[in-house]
């Protein structure tokens, strides 16, 4: 209440408080100066037998009233209220936000420090420090991967060894922290016909059913078409650019001929965001070695 | 001096003084908020919508999606840790009317923007369950059958000028010329879904989580 743009709507708001509240005591007082005959009806009568009476306000209900108005007037001294006058407990709602999440961060302050300074795979094998990860994971992890962590289409499957951008902990770290950009290029210019023999191709990689003509076929457009450049010589993949592995049996986006086929004419475009700025470098870590304990026990 | 039975016996005296004392709530709650400057200057990095995103943002109102997601993060640790910095006024100077809502049956969404990738908004929007199979949200894959220009995107222009309008009457940045002649070169094409995901991405931006 202290950026009004004229002094006007400092004393506007003091003034309608104060009146206001005046008027609340003076009326309380006005109607127990008021006389009242006890036992005389107002003379209305319902249902023959509901009569009016005009009895004062029983007792505790008007002190009730009193003690709002002195509330009011003790709540303004110590609370911001009257216009620019900030109240003498200097309380704001962003100090008390401020207070709340610098207690509690102290209070786990000496944890996330204990973590920070072990390795990220020793901090996998923490069984607190996993409960803390599972309970990150949940909260800003599960709406792309999943809550049992083994993704979706377009998205990875954690449990698994399959890496995409590498498993080792600083890669990992390096994923969560600035986030990944992942671009599979369109290959339209193929043809149907080229891009189907791709497919069939990709398929053989992995050992699925395929057309051996069209397979044969599409081995040469392999090497031609630039996939080499980033899936490898080997389909292996490059870690480096995100390229997947194509000779293992984990499909991002399915292994069917049909989605390979959009794959490769369509290009896929996806990203990790980044997440340094939101949740700092401890949760990272912390994450980071939940990621790898998902994976632990996994062939 | 006024006494009750006289208030009660006249209908026109007793609705002038409830008038008077209902609106003093008002005069004291609303009224001031329209002359504080943290509730009318923009926060900085906050940008008037840019056309696509202002046309996303009548697809998120039609939809009604304010009935089960807010955009008011509100300052208490446990809403700031997991959406991010709480609301301010002054990042809703361009919204009119804003988008609040009070109730979440999904989650607040006012720092939505970048959370995901498009692709995931995408996938989420076709049909929720696709990548989080506990969602009770409802499917919008209907949005990528039409297309932007046709429906919300129609009178951009029309909308363009009516908020700059708003804008110039309270003397903050607004749209240019340029802006508002290239608004439907801008939309071109996209369907109802790529400009709702537009708005999405770009909303709760401007205020970076300060840790």
């Amino acid at each position: 209440m202290s950026d009004f743009v004229s002094g006007f709507w400092n004393i506007y708001v003091i003034v309608i408080v104060l009146v206001s509240i005046l008027a609340c005591a003076l009326l309380l007082y006005m109607q127990g100066k008021a006389t009242f005959t006890p036992g005389k009806t107002m003379g209305h009568v319902w249902d023959e037998t509901l009569e009016e009476y005009n009895n004062p306000m029983p007792k505790w209900w008007s002190w009730l009233f009193v003690f709002t108005v002195i509330f009011s007037l003790v709540y303004l001294v110590l609370y911001p209220g009257l216009g620019d006058f900030k109240g003498v407990l200097g309380w704001t709602q962003y100090g008390a936000h401020k207070a709340e999440v610098e207690k509690m961060d102290a209070a786990v302050k000496p944890l996330f420090d204990k973590y920070m300074a072990m390795d990220v795979k020793a901090v996998a094998g923490d069984k607190q420090a996993m409960e803390m990860g599972k309970r990150l994971y949940l909260t800003y992890c599960m709406q792309c991967h999943g809550a049992d962590a083994r993704g979706a289409k377009g998205f990875p499957n954690l449990t698994d060894t399959d890496w995409q951008y590498g498993g080792e902990p600083d890669q990992i770290k390096e994923t969560i922290a600035n986030g990944r950009m992942g671009v599979m290029p369109p290959h339209e210019q193929l043809g149907a016909d080229g891009i189907k023999d791709l497919a069939n191709y990709v398929r053989s990689l992995s050992g699925l059913p395929n057309d051996s003509v069209r397979s044969a076929k599409g081995k040469e457009a392999f090497a031609s078409a630039g996939c080499v450049g980033c899936h490898g010589m080997d389909a292996k993949g490059m870690a480096a650019v995100g390229a997947p592995n194509l000779t293992d049996k984990v499909w991002l986006y399915g292994s069917s001929e049909a989605t390979i086929s959009e794959t490769i004419a369509k290009g896929r475009q996806n990203q990790m965001p980044a997440w340094k700025e939101f949740l700092g470098d401890a949760k990272v870590h912390l994450l980071a070695a939940y990621v790898i304990s998902l994976s632990q026990g996994a062939k | 001096m006024l006494k009750h039975e006289q208030i009660e016996k006249s209908v026109g005296l007793l609705i002038v003084l409830t008038l008077l004392v209902v609106s003093i709530g008002g005069l004291l709650e609303i009224v001031p908020l329209f002359f504080q400057k943290s509730t009318t200057a923009p926060v900085e990095g906050t940008k008037p919508y840019d056309a696509v995103r202002l046309v996303g943002r009548d697809v998120y109102v039609r939809e009604g999606c304010y009935l089960c997601h807010s955009q008011m993060i509100r300052p208490f640790r446990a809403e700031t840790e997991r959406y991010g910095h709480y609301s301010v006024a002054g990042e809703f100077v361009y919204d009119h009317p804003f988008q609040w809502g009070s109730k979440r049956t999904g989650p607040d969404i006012h720092r939505v923007g970048g959370r995901y990738s498009d692709e995931w908004q995408r996938a989420h929007l076709m049909n929720p369950r696709d990548v989080v199979p506990e969602s009770n949200m409802p499917a919008f894959a209907f949005l990528a059958d039409k297309k932007a220009k046709d429906t919300v995107g129609a009178d951009v222009v029309a909308k363009m000028e009516l908020m700059r309008g708003y804008a110039n009457a309270r003397g903050i940045p607004t749209y240019s010329d340029e802006e508002i002649k290239g608004a439907k070169a801008a939309i071109g094409d996209k369907t109802e879904m790529d400009v709702l995901i537009a708005y999405l991405q770009g909303m709760g931006t401007a205020l970076k989580n300060v840790k």
